[in-house]
């Protein structure tokens, strides 16, 4: 029922971008902006993902599960135009008739930061695709979770992303990595409360 | 050594602000209606915005200045951006946050301590080193080590009219350049986020060139805070950081300097930070660059296009391993 509350939160991002831009306030390099403001919105979209089931556990709220598929496809749509921009405004040079291919590849395989951030943009799509109540079903549902795990490798591999690739302050990194941590952790310690209980 | 023009230039007389405003101005109109289409009305993102209410009426102007046969006739990047965007730690990480905060520099009274393997050593004001030489508009593509890249019309002399004054002697190899540290008046420095004052050096040969200029303004009026104020080097063939602001010590010294982002992090930043599209920052290429204000990288060019003129200082040397 909250529904509506949280597409226009989602949305909000998105929104302020776009008002940004037409009232000539996203700086002197917008291109940046927009690459790093959708970049973080990823982020956090993934690790209020990975906050759901924790929470759900804690409280007793169980509707919660409700709006995970719409925060997963948010971090999804965040992340599709993140690489988009990185892709055409990094290796188009000068015009959309060069495409710097080979550039691309070295930079996907020898940097990283972007090996990381690929792998993380990746792993989201086979997640959107199955997002579907048809593919839950098709998979069944103790598949369709097995396969919904990747989250957890793009939330690490976002994470490392980002502190690879901030130069000298990886305060903030470090924050969304302790987040990521604490969310992983009451599921590993949720999972083996639950291996005792039944040693017991 | 032979000094040549730079290859790009096409008349010697560089076209004056006021006319070249009025070209931005109808090229916006012109380029909005267009890209007004195309985007959905998101022009102002990608098309230059007129930039002459932008600049600070207080600023003190600097007249006569002569016209350069080194400068670029690119297109300028808006006094908008080049004083939004700037890299200067001493004021904050994220580059809006010197515009924001800078203020807080008194660039009056400031004087530069001047000293080691020279004959005239001592304390020098800025009333006087502004008059040393005649001031001169040079425009100038500065290029970023973290790929992006404007075109700014610096004011300012030679740094060799600057250095000669203090009479090297022939220990003088290198020549070392400090950042004011003073935490009131650059509270960044209050988080250890370089170890200051920021340190930057070059060799004697570099120092002497006559494309390094002693930057001590921009569009005609003394530097801004966040650019520098007021007195800065501008190397252009350099990464950007190599272009130390706001100077309060030069020191003529044998060995060379360990200059501040070189001690952070000497796998990603060497002494010489010449911009090189052939040698890649560990973290990204430097095959290209983002133009402020355009959609497109373009090509970086070799010594960020100064090779004809600076190319010879490097003969012999390996620029792989001297990056």
């Amino acid at each position: 029922m909250f529904k509506p509350v949280v597409w226009i939160l989602c949305l909000a991002p998105l929104g302020f971008l776009i008002y940004d831009g037409f009232t000539d306030n996203l700086t002197a390099n917008p291109i940046e902006k927009v690459t790093n403001t959708t970049g973080i919105w990823t982020l956090r979209l993934i690790v209020a993902t990975l906050a759901i089931t924790p929470l759900r556990g804690l409280t007793g709220v169980n509707p919660l599960v409700n709006y995970r598929r719409l925060l997963g496809l948010f971090a999804f749509f965040y992340g599709s135009i993140h690489f988009i921009i990185y892709v055409v405004t990094t290796f188009f040079v000068g015009g959309f008739s060069e495409f710097d291919a080979s550039g691309l590849g070295a930079d996907l395989v020898k940097r990283p930061y972007i090996t990381a951030g690929f792998t993380a943009f990746v792993l989201m799509i086979p997640l959107a695709v199955t997002s579907t109540t048809g593919w839950i079903r098709r998979l069944g549902g103790k598949r369709w979770n097995l396969l919904h795990r990747l989250v957890y490798i793009t939330a690490l591999a976002g994470v490392l992303h980002y502190f690879w690739k901030v130069k000298l302050d990886a305060t903030y990194p470090v924050y969304y990595g302790l987040a990521v941590a604490l969310f992983l952790g009451i599921r590993v310690w949720i999972a083996y409360s639950k291996t005792q209980l039944r040693k017991s | 050594m032979l000094i040549k023009r730079a290859a790009d230039l096409r008349e010697s007389d560089v076209t004056p602000k006021e006319t070249f405003l009025r070209r931005r101005e109808f090229l916006a109109v012109a380029g909005s209606t267009a890209v007004a289409v195309a985007t959905n009305g998101l022009g102002p993102v990608f098309t230059a915005t007129p930039t002459a209410a932008a600049q600070n009426p207080a600023a003190q102007k600097l007249a006569n200045l002569k016209k350069s046969p080194f400068s670029t006739d690119e297109k300028l990047n808006s006094y908008k951006d080049i004083t939004t965007y700037n890299n200067f730690y001493e004021f904050g990480l994220d580059k809006a946050d010197p515009g924001k905060y800078a203020h807080t520099l008194k660039p009056k009274p400031w004087s530069v301590v001047v000293e080691g393997q020279c004959g005239k050593p001592g304390a020098y004001n800025i009333e006087d080193i502004m008059k040393w030489a005649p001031l001169e508009e040079r425009i100038y593509r500065l290029r970023c080590v973290e790929a992006w890249s404007m075109v700014v019309p610096w004011v300012g002399y030679p740094l060799s009219e600057f250095l000669k004054r203090f009479e090297p002697t022939s220990k003088a190899k290198y020549v070392e350049f400090k950042t004011l540290v003073d935490t009131r008046q650059m509270p960044g420095q209050t988080e250890p986020a370089l170890n200051w004052p920021y340190v930057e050096g070059l060799r004697m040969d570099e120092a002497m060139h006559p494309l390094t200029l002693l930057g001590l303004g921009l569009y005609g009026e003394v530097l801004p805070n966040q650019n520098g104020a007021p007195i800065r080097l501008v190397v252009p063939w350099k990464y950007g950081f190599k272009s130390i602001k706001s100077i309060v010590r030069v020191r003529f010294v044998e060995t060379e300097p360990i200059n501040t982002w070189k001690q952070q992090q000497s796998s990603e930043y060497g002494f010489f930070a010449n911009v090189n599209p052939q040698v890649d920052h560990p973290r990204w290429t430097q095959g290209s660059e983002r133009r402020l204000g355009e959609f497109f990288r373009r090509k970086t060019l070799m010594f960020n296009g100064y090779g004809d003129q600076v190319a010879s200082l490097y003969a012999g040397m390996d620029l792989r391993k001297n990056y």
